[in-house]
C-alpha cells in the first residue's frame, strides 16, 4: 500500500523532471538550429527544395481550405448580420476574421498535420534507419545539412500560406455574399476597406503566422530528431507533433492576442 | 533536370504568396488611397468625447479629411485634448469648429468639423476653438425622464 503510494509519487516527479529535461534540449536544440542558419543559407538550393516539400505541396489543402472556410463565414455571417439589418457589415465580418485569427490559425493548424507530421516522419526515419549517423561519421553536420534548410523552409512558407488562405477566405465570403446572396458590392468592399488597417490587422496577422511557423516547426524537427529509431517510436513522435504544435498554436495565439488587439 | 522545376513552383509559390499579401494590403486593408504622408496637426478640447477612438474618422460635410491622432486628458483643465491630423489637400480656416458626432444610432463616432468664414487659415500646431463634446446618450434619457415625472407631477396636481 505504502510502496504503490509512494512510487506513484515518484513517477510524477519523474515526469515532470523528464518534461523540463526535454524543454531543455528542445530549446538547446533551437539554439543549434540557429547557429548553424547561415551555413544553410549559403547552400540556399536545400532551402528552395524544403520550401516546395513544405510549402507548395501544402498549397492546395490551404487554398481549398480557405476558400471554404471564407464561404462558411460568409453564409453563417449574413444569417447573423441580416436580423440586425447590418448585412453590409458582412465584409468587415469575414475580413476581420480571417486576417486577424483564422487566416494565420487555421493555415498553422493545416500546415502542422500536412507539412510538420511529414517533417517528423523523414527524419525519425532518417534517425532510425541510420543516416544521421553516417553523415556524422562523413563529419557532416546533419543539423546545417538536414535541420537547419527544414527549418528555415517552412518558416519562410508559413506566412506565405497563411497570406494565401487569408486571401482565399476573403474571395471566398465574396462569392457567396454577393455573387450568391447579393449583398451590397460596394459597401462591401468599402466598409471592409474602412474596418481593416494595415499595420493593426494585416501586419500583425503575418507576424502571427511567423511565430507560428517557428513553434510548429521547431516542434516538428525536435520530435523527429529525438523520436526513438523504431517503427514505433516514430509513429508516436509523428501524433506527438501534432499534438504538441496544435496545442502550441492556440496558446501562442491566445498570448499574441492578448498583446496585439487588447482594444486601446 | 529535377531541380529547375522544384525553382519554378517555388517561385510561382512565393509570387502568390506575395500578391496575396498585395491583395490583403491594397483591397482589404485600407492601404490604397489613405495617404499618411501630408498632414498638419490640429488640437482641440472636448469636456466629453464620449466612444471617440483614435484612428477615428474626422470628417467635413461627410467627407474624410482625416483622422484622430491622439487623445490625452489635460488634468489642468479637466478635458480631453484630441488631436487631429488634417489632409494638407483640405485647408479649414481658424474659426472653424468641431464636434463629436455618432454615425447612425450605434455606429461608430466621429469628429465633424464646421468651416467658419475666418480669413486666416489652420497651421500645423494650432488648436480649434469652438468644440461640442459628444452627446452622452444616459444624460439625454435621464433628462427626458426627470422632464416626464416632473410633467407627470404637475397633471397630477393639477388634477386634485
Amino acid at each position: 500500500m505504502m510502496d504503490t503510494l509512494l512510487e506513484s509519487v515518484r513517477g510524477i516527479g519523474r515526469r515532470t523532471v523528464d518534461r523540463v529535461w526535454r524543454m531543455g534540449v528542445a530549446a538547446h536544440f533551437f539554439l543549434l538550429v540557429l547557429l548553424h542558419s547561415g551555413t544553410s543559407f549559403r547552400r540556399f538550393h536545400l532551402i528552395v527544395r524544403e520550401i516546395f516539400t513544405a510549402g507548395v505541396l501544402s498549397l492546395i489543402i490551404i487554398l481549398v481550405s480557405g476558400l471554404f472556410v471564407g464561404m462558411v463565414l460568409g453564409l453563417q455571417g449574413y444569417e447573423t448580420l441580416q436580423t440586425y439589418g447590418s448585412e453590409e457589415a458582412l465584409g468587415v465580418l469575414v475580413s476581420l476574421s480571417l486576417v486577424r485569427e483564422l487566416g494565420p490559425v487555421v493555415a498553422a493548424l493545416l500546415f502542422a498535420s500536412r507539412a510538420g507530421s511529414a517533417i517528423t516522419a523523414e527524419i525519425g526515419l532518417m534517425k532510425a534507419t541510420e543516416q544521421i549517423a553516417a553523415m556524422e561519421m562523413m563529419a557532416v553536420d546533419p543539423i546545417a545539412r538536414v535541420i537547419a534548410p527544414r527549418f528555415w523552409g517552412a518558416v519562410i512558407s508559413m506566412p506565405l500560406l497563411a497570406a494565401l488562405f487569408s486571401a482565399m477566405g476573403v474571395l471566398g465570403g465574396y462569392l457567396v455574399g454577393v455573387v450568391l446572396i447579393g449583398v451590397d458590392e460596394g459597401s462591401f468592399w468599402s466598409q471592409m476597406q474602412a474596418a481593416v488597417d494595415f499595420k493593426e490587422d494585416i501586419l500583425n496577422g503575418v507576424i502571427k503566422s511567423v511565430v507560428f511557423g517557428i513553434a510548429v516547426t521547431i516542434i516538428a524537427l525536435f520530435e523527429g530528431y529525438d523520436a526513438p529509431p523504431t517503427a514505433e517510436g516514430v509513429s508516436r513522435a509523428t501524433t506527438r507533433t501534432v499534438v504538441t504544435s496544435s496545442l502550441a498554436i492556440l496558446g501562442l495565439d491566445f498570448v499574441l492576442t492578448a498583446f496585439m488587439f487588447r482594444g486601446v | 533536370m529535377q531541380r529547375a522545376t522544384i525553382d519554378l513552383w517555388v517561385g510561382i509559390f512565393v509570387v502568390a504568396g506575395i500578391v496575396a499579401i498585395l491583395f490583403l494590403a491594397l483591397k482589404v486593408g485600407n492601404l490604397g488611397g489613405y495617404d499618411s504622408s501630408e498632414t498638419y496637426a490640429v488640437k482641440a478640447s472636448f469636456d466629453n468625447i464620449g466612444g471617440l477612438k483614435a484612428r477615428a474618422p474626422v470628417k467635413s460635410a461627410g467627407v474624410v479629411v482625416g483622422r484622430v491622432a491622439e487623445i490625452g486628458f489635460d488634468p489642468k483643465t479637466y478635458e480631453a485634448t484630441v488631436t487631429l491630423s488634417l489632409n494638407t489637400h483640405y485647408p479649414f480656416p481658424k474659426d472653424t469648429s468641431a464636434s463629436i458626432m455618432t454615425s447612425g444610432l450605434l455606429g461608430e463616432q466621429y469628429i465633424a468639423l464646421d468651416a467658419g468664414g475666418s480669413e486666416k487659415m489652420l497651421a500645423n500646431g494650432d488648436a480649434l476653438k469652438i468644440t461640442q463634446g459628444a452627446v452622452v446618450l444616459e444624460n439625454l434619457i435621464g433628462q427626458f425622464l426627470y422632464n416626464k415625472s416632473d410633467s407627470a407631477a404637475e397633471k397630477g396636481n393639477a388634477a386634485e
